[in-house]
């Protein structure tokens, strides 16, 4: 049932979108008809692989930096107060400028290979993440702290078996944001300057006017970008299945 | 064990000043006031939580400082929601790096009626489980005076019997200083009850009430000290409303 509904909504839609093409007549090189998109995808299975390849590594290796700079932002604020009026208006400058602006310069000093790229994933994570820790680490039930101090407990001790694991639902929120962007950020490093990857293939496409296969290349990308978000969401909820979940659907007036 | 000089300020306001007491080692001790008197405060400054004015001194009758032998029960349970029951119980042993003795909790948990339900996980049981939960892991630390803030006041009546019941027989033995609010928990449970009150707060003198603990306290000798703490405490509020010292 879970998974039923949304692939009624998903053939529902492709549907439509046959049935828009077919009755108004649309110019393939405008809006390709969805079977014509499959054929394509199919044909240029192995490119589309290929980029598809490079794409997922940057997201990955943004995911993987962005969460370890945030996590270590966030920590290092939390535990030196000194800190954090140092890190703090980086996080929000870091948020400020637009990542599309700083995309040329990335290029411009990283070169077209897969380093920007993982920059402006890497950007674009650093904020939610960081945000979303440094808060869940500052929201540690005082009466946990009390506790652990009367029974003796050091900094570290408390760190590790207290405050990381109360913050980590709030974590958890900050990694599902970041999973969700950092496609962005790949994407749009691709566009600006590159050789290899989904979105460089797409404007490839574009140039040449074979929508057939840019269409195909976003739909990899859509569903590269959907599996990440749902694998990280699963592994979150496995991590702290412990807490219990209060649906606002379901509360009584 | 005794308080000396206890003197807490926040800002100009001050909440007690040169306050005194000596708590019987062995005995149940309760200190009684009304909200916002500053018991939970002051149990805080003896378990060495938060600030405390460098005047206070509070020394045990053995000479040896306080901290790392209390244990503190506070209002909530604070069972961490990640951990099992047992976990949650041995809960001291892993902060501090220690091996914890898997028979040592199965006895515990028996001892509090938990025992068929060791690996849950503390949002599955009800209130009144997760303070006895909570009693078990103050058991654990297995220290010789145990603190404790309200600890039954967030659970019902019949609840709260129980528990106070089970904490009387298993806390037996051991310097244990209760804050609270209810008069009637403080005659069940106390040897020795302290009335808190006023502004700046000062204790009262130790009033022993007849019989061993759990005690009845509709019994016809325990309802006379009711009603005469219930005044205390009410003028106790009708003096803290006309603002304190005179």
């Amino acid at each position: 049932m879970k998974i039923l509904r949304p692939l009624i909504v998903f053939t529902g839609l492709l549907i439509l979108w046959q049935l828009v093409v077919s009755v108004f007549g649309v110019a393939p090189f405008i809006l390709p008809a969805p079977l014509d998109v499959l054929t394509t995808a199919i044909e240029r299975a192995d490119v589309l692989a290929g980029h598809a390849r490079i794409t997922i590594l940057e997201i990955f290796l943004g995911l993987t930096f962005g969460t370890l700079f945030g996590a270590l932002s966030a920590l290092t604020m939390s535990y030196f107060r000194p800190a954090r009026s140092w890190i703090l208006p980086v996080l929000v400058v870091s948020q400020a400028v637009p990542v599309f602006a700083l995309a040329p310069v990335l290029v411009l000093w990283f070169g077209y290979g897969m380093a920007p790229k993982v920059v402006m994933a890497t950007l674009i994570i650093y904020f939610p993440v960081t945000a979303a820790f440094y808060d869940g680490l500052r929201r540690t039930e005082t009466g946990w702290l009390d506790l652990a101090q009367t029974m003796g407990a050091s900094k570290w001790a408390i760190l590790r078996q207290v405050r990381l694991p109360a913050a980590l639902p709030a974590f958890a929120s900050g990694l599902r944001v970041a999973a969700a962007v950092a496609p962005i950020g790949a994407v749009v490093g691709e566009w600006v300057g590159s050789s290899a990857g989904l979105g460089y293939y797409m404007l490839l496409m574009n140039g040449r006017v074979q929508t057939n296969a840019m269409f195909a290349a976003l739909f990899v990308l859509a569903l590269v970008a959907t599996a990440i978000y749902f694998a990280i969401d699963a592994a979150l909820r496995r991590a702290i299945s412990w807490q219990p979940e209060s649906d606002p659907a379901r509360a009584t007036p | 064990m005794r308080i000396a000089n206890g003197r807490l300020a926040f800002a100009d306001m001050l909440l007690f000043d040169e306050l005194s007491a000596t708590i019987t080692a062995g005995e149940w001790t309760c200190i009684l006031g009304p909200s916002g008197v500053g018991k939970s405060t002051l149990l805080r400054m003896i378990a060495g939580l938060g600030e405390s004015d460098p005047a206070t001194n509070i020394t045990a009758s053995d000479g040896s400082p306080l901290d790392q032998r209390i244990a503190w029960m506070a209002q909530q349970d604070l069972l961490l929601p990640w951990l099992s029951v047992s976990q949650n119980i041995a809960l001291g042993n892993k902060l501090r790096g220690q091996t914890t003795d898997g028979g040592h909790v199965s006895a515990l948990l028996a001892n509090v009626g938990l025992d068929a339900r060791p690996d849950a996980l503390p949002a599955t049981l009800s209130g009144g489980q997760r303070q006895r939960a909570a009693l078990a892991r103050t058991l654990m630390e297995d220290r010789p005076v145990v603190l404790m803030d309200e600890p039954f006041s967030a659970v019902d009546a019949i609840t709260r019997a129980r528990l106070q019941e089970l904490a009387a027989r298993l806390l037996r033995g051991r310097t244990v200083l209760q804050v609270t609010h209810d008069p009637l928990e403080a005659l069940r449970l106390g040897h020795n009850i302290h009335v808190m009150a006023g502004r700046p707060a000062h204790l009262g003198a130790v009033i022993r009430p007849p019989g061993d603990t759990p005690r009845d306290p509709t019994e016809p000798a325990l309802r006379d000290l009711h009603m005469a703490l219930l005044a205390e405490l009410s003028s106790a509020a009708d003096d803290g409303s006309n603002g304190g010292a005179p």
